[in-house]
Protein backbone atom coordinates (compact mmCIF):
# COMPACT_ATOMS: atom_id res chain seq x y z
CA UNK A 1 0.00 0.00 0.00
CA UNK A 2 2.87 2.34 0.77
CA UNK A 3 4.36 1.56 -2.60
CA UNK A 4 1.12 2.38 -4.37
CA UNK A 5 0.77 5.59 -2.41
CA UNK A 6 4.34 6.59 -3.18
CA UNK A 7 3.84 5.89 -6.86
CA UNK A 8 0.73 8.01 -7.07
CA UNK A 9 2.34 10.88 -5.20
CA UNK A 10 5.40 10.83 -7.41
CA UNK A 11 3.24 10.73 -10.54
CA UNK A 12 1.23 13.66 -9.30
CA UNK A 13 4.17 15.96 -8.65
CA UNK A 14 5.86 15.18 -11.92
CA UNK A 15 5.56 17.54 -14.86
CA UNK A 16 2.30 16.25 -16.32
CA UNK A 17 0.84 15.41 -12.97
CA UNK A 18 -1.31 18.46 -12.48
CA UNK A 19 -0.13 18.98 -8.92
CA UNK A 20 -0.56 22.72 -8.74
CA UNK A 21 -3.71 22.82 -10.86
CA UNK A 22 -6.12 22.35 -8.03
CA UNK A 23 -4.43 25.08 -6.06
CA UNK A 24 -4.42 27.42 -9.05
CA UNK A 25 -8.09 26.76 -9.65
CA UNK A 26 -8.83 27.48 -5.99
CA UNK A 27 -7.08 30.82 -6.33
CA UNK A 28 -8.94 31.53 -9.58
CA UNK A 29 -12.37 30.93 -8.11
CA UNK A 30 -11.60 32.99 -5.02
CA UNK A 31 -10.42 35.83 -7.25
CA UNK A 32 -13.62 35.62 -9.30
CA UNK A 33 -15.88 35.99 -6.29
CA UNK A 34 -15.36 39.72 -5.67
CA UNK A 35 -15.81 40.37 -9.39
CA UNK A 36 -19.14 38.61 -9.10
CA UNK A 37 -20.51 40.08 -5.90
CA UNK A 38 -18.76 43.43 -5.68
CA UNK A 39 -15.73 44.53 -3.66
CA UNK A 40 -17.54 45.66 -0.53
CA UNK A 41 -15.65 44.23 2.44
CA UNK A 42 -18.67 43.60 4.65
CA UNK A 43 -20.41 41.45 2.04
CA UNK A 44 -17.24 39.54 1.23
CA UNK A 45 -16.55 38.84 4.88
CA UNK A 46 -20.09 37.53 5.28
CA UNK A 47 -19.82 35.06 2.40
CA UNK A 48 -16.13 34.24 2.78
CA UNK A 49 -16.38 30.96 4.77
CA UNK A 50 -19.01 29.52 2.43
CA UNK A 51 -17.31 30.68 -0.76
CA UNK A 52 -13.97 29.30 0.35
CA UNK A 53 -15.63 25.96 0.98
CA UNK A 54 -17.35 26.00 -2.42
CA UNK A 55 -14.12 26.94 -4.16
CA UNK A 56 -12.19 24.20 -2.32
CA UNK A 57 -14.90 21.70 -3.25
CA UNK A 58 -14.76 22.65 -6.92
CA UNK A 59 -10.97 22.50 -6.94
CA UNK A 60 -11.09 19.02 -5.43
CA UNK A 61 -13.63 18.04 -8.08
CA UNK A 62 -11.31 19.10 -10.86
CA UNK A 63 -8.61 16.52 -10.24
CA UNK A 64 -10.97 13.59 -9.67
CA UNK A 65 -10.95 12.09 -13.13
CA UNK A 66 -7.20 11.71 -12.96
CA UNK A 67 -7.48 9.23 -10.12
CA UNK A 68 -8.11 6.17 -12.24
CA UNK A 69 -8.07 7.45 -15.79
CA UNK A 70 -4.32 7.36 -16.31
CA UNK A 71 -4.02 3.83 -14.94
CA UNK A 72 -6.94 2.74 -17.07
CA UNK A 73 -5.41 4.24 -20.20
CA UNK A 74 -2.03 2.59 -19.91
CA UNK A 75 -3.49 -0.70 -18.74
CA UNK A 76 -2.06 -0.78 -15.25
CA UNK A 77 -5.49 -0.91 -13.61
CA UNK A 78 -5.94 -4.67 -14.22
CA UNK A 79 -2.41 -5.19 -12.93
CA UNK A 80 -3.20 -3.32 -9.75
CA UNK A 81 -6.40 -5.33 -9.42
CA UNK A 82 -4.52 -8.62 -9.51
CA UNK A 83 -1.94 -7.43 -7.01
CA UNK A 84 -1.94 -8.95 -3.50
CA UNK A 85 -3.44 -5.71 -2.22
CA UNK A 86 -7.24 -5.94 -1.79
CA UNK A 87 -9.22 -3.69 -4.14
CA UNK A 88 -10.67 -1.83 -1.19
CA UNK A 89 -7.19 -0.90 -0.01
CA UNK A 90 -6.39 0.20 -3.56
CA UNK A 91 -9.39 2.52 -3.45
CA UNK A 92 -8.30 3.84 -0.06
CA UNK A 93 -4.76 4.40 -1.28
CA UNK A 94 -5.99 6.29 -4.32
CA UNK A 95 -8.24 8.46 -2.19
CA UNK A 96 -5.39 9.16 0.21
CA UNK A 97 -3.10 10.10 -2.66
CA UNK A 98 -5.76 12.44 -4.02
CA UNK A 99 -6.14 14.05 -0.61
CA UNK A 100 -2.44 14.55 -0.13
CA UNK A 101 -1.94 16.05 -3.56
CA UNK A 102 -5.15 18.10 -3.78
CA UNK A 103 -7.00 18.29 -0.46
CA UNK A 104 -4.09 19.07 1.79
CA UNK A 105 -2.75 21.96 -0.33
CA UNK A 106 -6.26 23.40 -0.39
CA UNK A 107 -6.45 23.25 3.38
CA UNK A 108 -3.12 25.03 3.72
CA UNK A 109 -3.96 27.65 1.10
CA UNK A 110 -7.43 28.43 2.44
CA UNK A 111 -6.47 30.89 5.20
CA UNK A 112 -4.17 32.73 2.81
CA UNK A 113 -6.94 33.07 0.25
CA UNK A 114 -9.32 33.96 3.05
CA UNK A 115 -7.41 37.18 3.43
CA UNK A 116 -8.47 38.07 -0.11
CA UNK A 117 -12.09 37.68 0.92
CA UNK A 118 -11.74 39.57 4.20
CA UNK A 119 -12.30 36.41 6.22
CA UNK A 120 -12.45 37.43 9.89
CA UNK A 121 -9.34 36.42 11.82
CA UNK A 122 -11.24 34.34 14.34
CA UNK A 123 -12.62 32.23 11.52
CA UNK A 124 -9.23 31.06 10.29
CA UNK A 125 -8.66 28.14 12.67
CA UNK A 126 -12.25 26.98 12.25
CA UNK A 127 -12.00 27.12 8.47
CA UNK A 128 -8.76 25.18 8.64
CA UNK A 129 -10.26 22.58 10.92
CA UNK A 130 -13.44 22.16 8.92
CA UNK A 131 -11.51 21.80 5.67
CA UNK A 132 -9.02 19.42 7.27
CA UNK A 133 -11.84 17.16 8.41
CA UNK A 134 -13.98 17.63 5.31
CA UNK A 135 -11.53 17.27 2.43
CA UNK A 136 -10.74 13.58 3.11
CA UNK A 137 -14.47 12.89 2.78
CA UNK A 138 -14.46 14.84 -0.48
CA UNK A 139 -11.56 12.74 -1.74
CA UNK A 140 -13.28 9.48 -0.79
CA UNK A 141 -16.58 10.43 -2.39
CA UNK A 142 -14.72 11.67 -5.44
CA UNK A 143 -12.77 8.43 -5.73
CA UNK A 144 -16.05 6.54 -5.73
CA UNK A 145 -17.37 8.78 -8.49
CA UNK A 146 -14.16 8.35 -10.47
CA UNK A 147 -14.46 4.57 -10.20
CA UNK A 148 -17.99 4.77 -11.60
CA UNK A 149 -16.92 6.76 -14.65
CA UNK A 150 -13.48 5.34 -15.34
CA UNK A 151 -13.03 4.45 -18.98
CA UNK A 152 -15.78 6.72 -20.23
CA UNK A 153 -14.87 9.26 -22.81
CA UNK A 154 -15.94 12.75 -21.66
CA UNK A 155 -16.48 11.23 -18.26
CA UNK A 156 -15.50 14.44 -16.53
CA UNK A 157 -18.85 16.19 -16.78
CA UNK A 158 -20.78 13.07 -15.83
CA UNK A 159 -18.40 12.67 -12.89
CA UNK A 160 -19.26 16.17 -11.69
CA UNK A 161 -23.00 15.52 -12.10
CA UNK A 162 -22.76 12.34 -10.02
CA UNK A 163 -20.39 13.60 -7.35
CA UNK A 164 -21.74 17.09 -6.62
CA UNK A 165 -25.05 15.96 -5.06
CA UNK A 166 -23.05 13.53 -2.93
CA UNK A 167 -20.88 16.44 -1.79
CA UNK A 168 -23.82 18.43 -0.42
CA UNK A 169 -23.87 17.08 3.19
CA UNK A 170 -20.12 17.61 3.56
CA UNK A 171 -20.44 21.14 2.23
CA UNK A 172 -23.38 21.92 4.51
CA UNK A 173 -21.62 20.88 7.69
CA UNK A 174 -18.19 22.18 6.68
CA UNK A 175 -19.42 25.61 5.67
CA UNK A 176 -21.64 25.79 8.76
CA UNK A 177 -18.66 25.08 10.98
CA UNK A 178 -16.61 27.77 9.24
CA UNK A 179 -19.49 30.27 9.46
CA UNK A 180 -20.09 29.63 13.14
CA UNK A 181 -16.38 30.02 13.77
CA UNK A 182 -16.44 33.33 11.91
CA UNK A 183 -19.21 34.60 14.16
CA UNK A 184 -17.57 33.33 17.33
CA UNK A 185 -20.30 30.76 17.97
CA UNK A 186 -19.47 27.23 19.12
CA UNK A 187 -18.86 25.07 16.08
CA UNK A 188 -18.56 21.69 17.75
CA UNK A 189 -21.79 20.21 16.38
CA UNK A 190 -21.18 20.63 12.67
CA UNK A 191 -17.55 19.60 13.09
CA UNK A 192 -18.53 16.41 14.85
CA UNK A 193 -21.15 15.64 12.22
CA UNK A 194 -18.59 16.34 9.53
CA UNK A 195 -16.16 13.97 11.22
CA UNK A 196 -18.93 11.39 11.41
CA UNK A 197 -19.57 11.64 7.69
CA UNK A 198 -15.85 11.39 7.03
CA UNK A 199 -15.46 8.27 9.12
CA UNK A 200 -18.53 6.73 7.52
CA UNK A 201 -17.02 7.40 4.11
CA UNK A 202 -13.72 5.78 5.13
CA UNK A 203 -15.59 2.74 6.40
CA UNK A 204 -18.02 2.21 3.54
CA UNK A 205 -16.98 3.92 0.34
CA UNK A 206 -13.86 1.81 -0.39
CA UNK A 207 -16.17 -1.18 -0.74
CA UNK A 208 -18.46 0.63 -3.15
CA UNK A 209 -15.43 1.93 -5.08
CA UNK A 210 -13.92 -1.55 -5.31
CA UNK A 211 -17.25 -2.94 -6.54
CA UNK A 212 -17.40 -0.28 -9.25
CA UNK A 213 -13.81 -0.96 -10.31
CA UNK A 214 -14.46 -4.67 -10.56
CA UNK A 215 -17.34 -3.99 -12.95
CA UNK A 216 -15.11 -1.97 -15.24
CA UNK A 217 -12.35 -4.53 -15.14
CA UNK A 218 -14.62 -7.42 -16.11
CA UNK B 1 -45.10 -20.24 -8.19
CA UNK B 2 -43.17 -17.44 -6.54
CA UNK B 3 -42.74 -13.83 -7.49
CA UNK B 4 -39.29 -14.69 -8.81
CA UNK B 5 -40.91 -16.41 -11.77
CA UNK B 6 -41.47 -12.90 -13.15
CA UNK B 7 -37.73 -12.55 -13.50
CA UNK B 8 -38.21 -14.43 -16.75
CA UNK B 9 -38.59 -11.65 -19.32
CA UNK B 10 -41.03 -13.67 -21.43
CA UNK B 11 -43.30 -14.34 -18.46
CA UNK B 12 -42.99 -10.73 -17.31
CA UNK B 13 -44.00 -9.38 -20.71
CA UNK B 14 -46.82 -11.86 -21.16
CA UNK B 15 -48.26 -11.11 -17.75
CA UNK B 16 -47.89 -7.33 -17.64
CA UNK B 17 -48.43 -6.26 -21.25
CA UNK B 18 -52.21 -6.88 -21.26
CA UNK B 19 -52.55 -5.01 -17.99
CA UNK B 20 -50.84 -1.82 -19.09
CA UNK B 21 -53.72 -0.32 -21.13
CA UNK B 22 -56.17 -1.08 -18.31
CA UNK B 23 -53.88 0.52 -15.77
CA UNK B 24 -53.44 3.56 -17.98
CA UNK B 25 -57.17 4.05 -18.34
CA UNK B 26 -57.81 3.39 -14.66
CA UNK B 27 -55.16 5.88 -13.58
CA UNK B 28 -56.52 8.45 -16.04
CA UNK B 29 -60.02 8.07 -14.63
CA UNK B 30 -58.92 8.12 -11.00
CA UNK B 31 -56.71 11.14 -11.57
CA UNK B 32 -59.46 12.98 -13.45
CA UNK B 33 -61.92 12.29 -10.66
CA UNK B 34 -59.48 13.28 -7.96
CA UNK B 35 -58.24 16.45 -9.63
CA UNK B 36 -61.64 17.73 -10.71
CA UNK B 37 -63.06 16.97 -7.28
CA UNK B 38 -60.15 18.61 -5.57
CA UNK B 39 -59.96 21.69 -7.77
CA UNK B 40 -63.63 22.46 -8.27
CA UNK B 41 -65.74 20.70 -5.66
CA UNK B 42 -63.96 21.47 -2.41
CA UNK B 43 -64.84 24.56 -0.40
CA UNK B 44 -62.49 27.54 -0.38
CA UNK B 45 -60.22 27.54 2.62
CA UNK B 46 -60.08 31.12 3.91
CA UNK B 47 -56.81 30.49 5.62
CA UNK B 48 -54.93 29.43 2.53
CA UNK B 49 -56.79 30.85 -0.41
CA UNK B 50 -57.61 28.93 -3.52
CA UNK B 51 -53.99 28.47 -4.59
CA UNK B 52 -53.71 25.69 -2.01
CA UNK B 53 -55.69 23.52 -4.41
CA UNK B 54 -52.46 22.80 -6.20
CA UNK B 55 -51.77 20.51 -3.26
CA UNK B 56 -53.73 17.91 -5.24
CA UNK B 57 -50.88 17.78 -7.73
CA UNK B 58 -48.06 18.67 -5.40
CA UNK B 59 -48.44 16.11 -2.63
CA UNK B 60 -49.06 13.01 -4.77
CA UNK B 61 -46.19 13.81 -7.12
CA UNK B 62 -43.86 14.41 -4.18
CA UNK B 63 -44.99 11.12 -2.67
CA UNK B 64 -44.26 9.26 -5.91
CA UNK B 65 -40.93 11.00 -6.36
CA UNK B 66 -39.67 9.47 -3.12
CA UNK B 67 -41.33 6.12 -3.74
CA UNK B 68 -39.87 5.88 -7.21
CA UNK B 69 -36.38 6.17 -5.75
CA UNK B 70 -37.23 3.53 -3.12
CA UNK B 71 -38.47 1.21 -5.86
CA UNK B 72 -35.25 1.82 -7.78
CA UNK B 73 -33.27 1.00 -4.64
CA UNK B 74 -35.10 -2.31 -4.15
CA UNK B 75 -34.77 -3.18 -7.84
CA UNK B 76 -31.05 -2.35 -7.74
CA UNK B 77 -30.55 -4.60 -4.73
CA UNK B 78 -32.40 -7.42 -6.46
CA UNK B 79 -30.15 -7.00 -9.50
CA UNK B 80 -26.98 -6.97 -7.42
CA UNK B 81 -27.99 -9.99 -5.35
CA UNK B 82 -29.97 -12.17 -7.74
CA UNK B 83 -28.87 -10.83 -11.15
CA UNK B 84 -32.40 -10.64 -12.60
CA UNK B 85 -32.19 -8.48 -15.69
CA UNK B 86 -35.86 -7.54 -15.50
CA UNK B 87 -35.14 -5.94 -12.14
CA UNK B 88 -32.28 -3.85 -13.47
CA UNK B 89 -34.37 -2.74 -16.44
CA UNK B 90 -37.27 -1.89 -14.14
CA UNK B 91 -34.99 0.41 -12.16
CA UNK B 92 -33.80 2.01 -15.38
CA UNK B 93 -37.42 2.41 -16.51
CA UNK B 94 -38.58 3.97 -13.26
CA UNK B 95 -35.88 6.64 -13.13
CA UNK B 96 -37.24 9.12 -15.70
CA UNK B 97 -40.75 8.72 -14.27
CA UNK B 98 -39.44 9.53 -10.81
CA UNK B 99 -37.45 12.45 -12.19
CA UNK B 100 -40.53 13.97 -13.82
CA UNK B 101 -42.52 13.45 -10.61
CA UNK B 102 -39.82 15.35 -8.73
CA UNK B 103 -39.96 18.10 -11.32
CA UNK B 104 -43.75 18.32 -11.02
CA UNK B 105 -43.41 18.52 -7.25
CA UNK B 106 -40.84 21.31 -7.53
CA UNK B 107 -42.76 23.33 -10.13
CA UNK B 108 -46.14 23.00 -8.42
CA UNK B 109 -44.42 23.92 -5.19
CA UNK B 110 -43.08 27.06 -6.83
CA UNK B 111 -46.50 27.90 -8.30
CA UNK B 112 -47.97 27.47 -4.83
CA UNK B 113 -45.21 29.45 -3.22
CA UNK B 114 -45.66 32.57 -5.29
CA UNK B 115 -49.11 33.59 -4.03
CA UNK B 116 -48.56 32.00 -0.63
CA UNK B 117 -45.17 33.38 0.43
CA UNK B 118 -44.53 35.90 -2.31
CA UNK B 119 -41.59 34.00 -3.73
CA UNK B 120 -41.08 31.45 -6.49
CA UNK B 121 -38.48 29.61 -4.52
CA UNK B 122 -37.48 29.22 -0.89
CA UNK B 123 -34.56 27.27 0.46
CA UNK B 124 -36.62 25.49 3.07
CA UNK B 125 -35.65 21.91 3.98
CA UNK B 126 -38.31 20.11 2.01
CA UNK B 127 -37.86 22.02 -1.24
CA UNK B 128 -34.09 21.77 -0.99
CA UNK B 129 -34.22 18.03 -0.34
CA UNK B 130 -36.37 17.62 -3.43
CA UNK B 131 -33.94 19.62 -5.52
CA UNK B 132 -31.10 17.36 -4.38
CA UNK B 133 -33.26 14.30 -5.15
CA UNK B 134 -33.77 15.70 -8.66
CA UNK B 135 -30.01 15.94 -9.09
CA UNK B 136 -29.61 12.34 -7.93
CA UNK B 137 -32.11 11.25 -10.58
CA UNK B 138 -30.19 13.20 -13.24
CA UNK B 139 -26.92 11.54 -12.31
CA UNK B 140 -28.47 8.07 -12.30
CA UNK B 141 -30.10 8.50 -15.71
CA UNK B 142 -26.91 10.02 -17.14
CA UNK B 143 -24.83 7.08 -15.92
CA UNK B 144 -27.17 4.55 -17.54
CA UNK B 145 -26.92 6.44 -20.81
CA UNK B 146 -23.13 6.74 -20.68
CA UNK B 147 -22.10 3.10 -20.40
CA UNK B 148 -22.41 0.93 -23.52
CA UNK B 149 -22.23 -2.49 -21.87
CA UNK B 150 -25.74 -3.17 -20.48
CA UNK B 151 -24.73 -5.48 -17.63
CA UNK B 152 -21.89 -3.23 -16.58
CA UNK B 153 -24.22 -0.26 -16.71
CA UNK B 154 -26.73 -2.12 -14.56
CA UNK B 155 -24.03 -2.89 -12.00
CA UNK B 156 -22.60 0.61 -11.82
CA UNK B 157 -25.98 2.33 -11.65
CA UNK B 158 -27.09 -0.10 -8.94
CA UNK B 159 -24.07 0.79 -6.84
CA UNK B 160 -24.75 4.47 -7.48
CA UNK B 161 -28.38 4.01 -6.40
CA UNK B 162 -27.26 2.36 -3.17
CA UNK B 163 -24.64 4.94 -2.27
CA UNK B 164 -26.99 7.67 -3.45
CA UNK B 165 -29.74 6.42 -1.15
CA UNK B 166 -27.44 6.61 1.86
CA UNK B 167 -26.38 10.12 0.88
CA UNK B 168 -29.98 11.13 0.14
CA UNK B 169 -31.02 10.25 3.69
CA UNK B 170 -27.91 11.96 5.00
CA UNK B 171 -28.69 15.05 2.90
CA UNK B 172 -32.23 15.22 4.23
CA UNK B 173 -30.96 15.57 7.78
CA UNK B 174 -28.08 17.80 6.76
CA UNK B 175 -30.49 20.13 4.98
CA UNK B 176 -32.75 20.21 8.04
CA UNK B 177 -29.73 21.15 10.11
CA UNK B 178 -28.65 23.72 7.54
CA UNK B 179 -31.99 25.43 7.49
CA UNK B 180 -32.80 25.27 11.20
CA UNK B 181 -29.49 26.80 11.99
CA UNK B 182 -30.41 30.01 10.19
CA UNK B 183 -34.16 30.36 10.65
CA UNK B 184 -35.15 28.97 13.99
CA UNK B 185 -38.66 27.67 13.93
CA UNK B 186 -39.76 29.15 10.61
CA UNK B 187 -41.47 26.34 8.80
CA UNK B 188 -42.85 27.16 5.41
CA UNK B 189 -44.29 23.80 4.39
CA UNK B 190 -47.77 22.56 5.06
CA UNK B 191 -47.27 19.66 7.42
CA UNK B 192 -49.63 16.75 7.37
CA UNK B 193 -49.91 17.17 11.12
CA UNK B 194 -51.97 20.29 10.50
CA UNK B 195 -55.67 19.79 10.75
CA UNK B 196 -56.70 18.89 7.23
CA UNK B 197 -60.39 18.29 7.20
CA UNK B 198 -61.85 15.19 5.58
CA UNK B 199 -63.43 17.27 2.87
CA UNK B 200 -59.93 18.09 1.60
CA UNK B 201 -58.29 14.82 2.59
CA UNK B 202 -60.42 12.40 0.59
CA UNK B 203 -59.88 13.97 -2.84
CA UNK B 204 -56.20 14.06 -1.89
CA UNK B 205 -56.26 10.33 -1.27
CA UNK B 206 -57.93 9.80 -4.63
CA UNK B 207 -55.24 11.85 -6.35
CA UNK B 208 -52.52 9.90 -4.56
CA UNK B 209 -54.11 6.65 -5.70
CA UNK B 210 -54.24 8.03 -9.23
CA UNK B 211 -50.55 8.90 -9.17
CA UNK B 212 -49.64 5.47 -7.82
CA UNK B 213 -51.58 3.82 -10.62
CA UNK B 214 -49.97 6.15 -13.14
CA UNK B 215 -46.52 5.27 -11.86
CA UNK B 216 -47.32 1.57 -11.98
CA UNK B 217 -48.67 1.79 -15.52
CA UNK B 218 -45.73 3.85 -16.78
CA UNK B 219 -43.06 1.67 -15.16
CA UNK B 220 -44.62 -1.56 -16.43
CA UNK B 221 -44.90 -0.08 -19.90
CA UNK B 222 -41.34 1.22 -19.90
CA UNK B 223 -39.89 -2.00 -18.45
CA UNK B 224 -41.57 -3.90 -21.26
CA UNK B 225 -40.02 -1.44 -23.72
CA UNK B 226 -36.57 -1.90 -22.18
CA UNK B 227 -36.89 -5.69 -22.37
CA UNK B 228 -37.88 -5.48 -26.02
CA UNK B 229 -35.05 -3.05 -26.74
CA UNK B 230 -32.54 -5.47 -25.19
CA UNK B 231 -33.98 -8.22 -27.35
CA UNK B 232 -33.60 -6.17 -30.50
CA UNK B 233 -30.02 -5.42 -29.51
CA UNK B 234 -29.30 -9.12 -28.98
CA UNK B 235 -30.87 -10.03 -32.32
CA UNK B 236 -28.84 -7.33 -34.07
CA UNK B 237 -25.65 -8.59 -32.49
CA UNK B 238 -26.46 -12.13 -33.52
CA UNK B 239 -27.23 -11.03 -37.09
CA UNK B 240 -23.98 -9.09 -37.19
CA UNK B 241 -22.00 -12.08 -36.04
CA UNK B 242 -23.62 -14.67 -38.28
CA UNK B 243 -23.65 -12.21 -41.17
CA UNK B 244 -19.91 -11.71 -40.75
CA UNK B 245 -19.31 -15.47 -40.64
CA UNK B 246 -21.35 -15.96 -43.80
CA UNK B 247 -19.53 -13.19 -45.59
Amino acid sequence: MKALLGRDLRLAVRAGGGFGLGLAFFLMVVVLVPFGVGPEAAILARIAPGMLWVAALLAALLSLDRIFALDHEDGSLPLLATAPLPMEMLALAKALAHWITTGLPLVIAAPVLGVLLHLPGQAMPWLLLSLAIGTPALSLIGTFGAALTVGLRRGGLLLSLIVLPLYVPVLIFGAEAARRGAEGLPAATPLLLLAGIGLGCVALLPFATAAALRVTLR
Amino acid sequence: MSIWSYANPRKFLDTTAPWVPWLMWLSAVVLAVGLVWGFFFTPEAERFGSSVKIIYLHVPSALMAINAWLMMLVASLIWLIRRHHVSALAARAAAPVGMVMTLIALVTGAIWGQPMWGTWWAWDPRLTSFLILFLFYLGYIALWAAIPDPDGAADLTSVLCLVGSVFAILSRYAVNFWNQGLHQGASLSLDKQENVADVFWIPLLVCMAGFVLLFLALVLLRTGTEIRARRIEALRNRARRTGAVRA
